[in-house]
């Protein structure tokens, strides 16, 4: 047992042992608990089998001037466009500081490749699938695609012209496998 | 707590004592909703919808758990298991239909409930934590309600859940991953199906606590009044039963009526068409809406069709939608009066009404397709509900001279009463 002496000069440095062991302690409890929480947390990312869909081959070879085509990608719609060449000229022609996010037709598409326009079919306002895609669907004021929840309307290039959709299209990773398959993803 | 004259619990029946001695459930319920509690003798109708609140919740336990005995989370089957309640299961479609518009009637009866308090200043001191406790009840409802709309799989519920959980991508840096983090992928699929359901049927669980505790903090001080005037003595009092249980009663077999023309007559009327499509993540449905009790909160979403400072469009809307409903945890500190009642606050009485007009107005904007001129409406329409919480309510609080007010409850309703008598003589 320590002495009255003793138990006052302990307190008058600041720290007790006792002090000590109780931080450790409960540290070390906090520490487990993180342990714990952390994969009860984790369980919620996407699974390895919904990661694995991850990548698709498409083949593009039917796909006329001036047409579209809605396919999936991770079970999100993905829109592939063979634009006409006025369509490309649109695209070209808006000053990019007329963008809320500026970007050329050319930075959104492969080299030699610019008519061919890859991009999720998700409007990136909430998420709808924007019209323009199929044959004979509103395209919005600017020939892209438009976004009927909201309003949102999207040029030639997929990028946000009009409407509350604070950003382009997306433009998935992809790479031409041939000349006429797509590989996404 | 309770007032000093409240009966006192005296079991007459031997086991009655014996489990009262050992476990004083019986007491406990005799005092909180039974002959031990003492009421305000003047509650009107509105009184009612706490109780009626409580009884949709129960239906709706009731009826989701059978649900869930015959429905199947999982995208492939789901929409084509509620079609098999809906045709084979027996009473099936009575016991869907019942859940489905049993969600209509809860928020119905909630709504009012909520109106009642702010009309006659319920969630002043000393009530405030009942209040806050309400709030948080009504955000699990939405939350609940929400979750179970997604689970017949149909087009509205398909893109409900992408709209909203699309709410959460508007935040920057971490909301996407959030989205993918709620959904368990890139868009709703079997994963967030799955979570949706123990979600949706774990809230209700929850719920039923969060108002357990709701009744207790209205416990310590006791239920408030049409006149807003604290009880004073035990005059101003009657007992909890036989008094509120009978009207209680009533409101009971109005609500039941009510629910029964719904679920039996037209049972779709507030449901959507598209869904009963099964949801195809390909075709978005031509015009999304959410289900009516969502409306105001949807049109506060998209009334910002413009960025403004360094926050963009999207993002403003969310952030309006939550602070709407967030408000309403500082609404006790916001109305400076400290008069209750709005019979004793002729400003308040109006801006209450024109409220009430501007969550009508909202409501309709939250169903009309996002046009002109419902744009521009929404957009008055949610300055207008955020001006009344942050401006007009703070000042004509703090300016108003109130009515002159009766001593106490007794005094009011005897005044009442000699009206009355001197008018029909
Ligand atoms: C807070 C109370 C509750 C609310 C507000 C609520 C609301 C809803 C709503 C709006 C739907 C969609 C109805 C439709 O369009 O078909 C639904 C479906 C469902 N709910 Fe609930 N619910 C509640 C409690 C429960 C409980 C306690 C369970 C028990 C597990 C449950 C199980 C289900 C099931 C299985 C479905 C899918 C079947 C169907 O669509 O009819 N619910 N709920
Ligand atoms: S989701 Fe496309 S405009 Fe809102």
């Amino acid at each position: 047992m320590a002495s009255e002496s003793e138990l006052k000069a302990g307190v008058e440095d600041g720290v007790r042992r006792r002090d000590f062991i109780n931080i450790a302690a409960v540290s070390f409890a906090g520490v487990g608990a993180g342990a714990v929480v952390l994969p009860l947390i984790n369980q919620m990312n996407p699974s390895a089998d919904v990661l694995a869909l991850s990548s698709t081959e498409i083949d593009i070879s039917q796909i006329q001037t001036g047409q579209a085509i809605k396919t999936t990608w991770r079970k999100q719609p993905v829109f592939i466009r063979n634009l006409t060449s006025a369509e490309i000229d649109e695209a070209n022609k808006v000053p990019l500081s007329d963008l809320r996010q500026p970007q050329t037709l050319a930075e959104r598409t492969k080299p030699g490749k610019e008519n061919w326009l890859v991009t999720l079919g998700v409007c990136t306002h909430l998420g709808c699938v924007p019209l323009g895609a199929a044959e004979g669907e509103n395209r919005g004021d600017f020939g892209g695609y438009f976004c009927p929840c909201h309003g949102s309307h999207y040029d030639t290039a997929a990028r946000i012209r009009k409407g509350p959709a604070p950003t382009n299209l997306v433009v998935p990773p992809y790479e031409f496998s041939s000349d006429t398959v797509v590989m996404i993803g | 707590m309770s007032f000093p004259w409240a009966n006192q619990y005296q079991p007459k029946h031997p086991v009655m004592k014996w489990v009262d001695d050992r476990l004083p459930l019986p007491r406990f319920v005799y005092n909180a909703v039974g002959a031990g509690y003492p009421v305000p003798r003047n509650l009107n109708y509105f009184w009612n919808f706490g109780v009626l609140a409580g009884a949709a919740l129960a239906i709706q336990i009731v009826t989701g758990i059978v649900l869930a005995m015959h429905y199947a989370a999982n995208a492939g089957v789901a929409f084509n298991s509620v079609e098999h309640i809906m045709r084979d299961v027996n009473a099936g479609w009575f016991i869907r239909y019942a859940h489905m518009n049993g969600a209509s009637m809860f928020f119905i009866v909630v709504y009012l409930h909520i109106f009642r308090g702010l009309y006659y200043g319920s969630y002043k001191a000393p009530r405030e934590m009942v209040w806050l406790l309400g709030v948080v009840i009504f955000l699990l409802m939405m939350a609940t309600a929400f979750m179970g709309y997604v689970l017949p799989w149909g087009q509205m519920s398909f893109w409900g859940a992408q709209v909203i959980t699309g709410f959460f991508s508007a935040i920057p840096g971490v909301g996407e991953p959030m989205r993918q983090w709620l959904l368990g992928g890139f868009a709703p699929d079997n994963a967030a199906l799955n979570r949706f359901f123990s979600l949706h049927y774990l809230l209700p669980f929850v719920i039923l606590g969060v108002v357990i505790l709701h009744i207790w903090a209205l416990h310590i001080p006791g239920s408030s009044n049409p006149t807003g005037i604290e009880v004073k003595d035990e005059q101003d009092t009657v007992p909890f039963h036989p008094y509120y249980t009978a009207k209680d009663g009533v409101g009971l077999g109005v609500f039941l009526m009510i629910f029964a023309v719904l679920t039996f007559f037209t049972p779709n009327l507030l449901g959507h068409a598209d869904n009963y499509i099964q949801a195809n993540p390909l075709s978005t449905p031509a015009h999304i809406v959410p289900e009516w009790y969502f409306w105001p909160f949807y049109a506060i979403l998209r009334a910002f069709t413009f960025n403004f400072l360094w926050i963009d469009a999207k993002l403003w809307g969310v952030i309006a939608m939550f602070a709407a409903i967030a408000l309403l945890f500082f609404l006790p500190w916001l109305d400076g009066s400290p008069v209750k009642s709005s019979t004793y606050r002729p400003l308040n009485k109006i801006f209450f009404w024109i409220l009430l007009f501007d969550i009508g107005l909202l409501g309709v904007c939250g169903m009309m397709p996002a046009e002109q001129p419902w744009v521009i409406f929404s957009q008055i329409g949610a300055i207008y509900y955020f001006a009344h919480f942050l401006i007009i309510l703070p000042i004509i609080s703090r300016i108003e001279r109130p009515l002159p007010m009766p001593g106490s409850i007794t005094e009011a309703v005897l005044a009442k009463h000699a009206d009355k008598s001197s008018a029909t003589a």
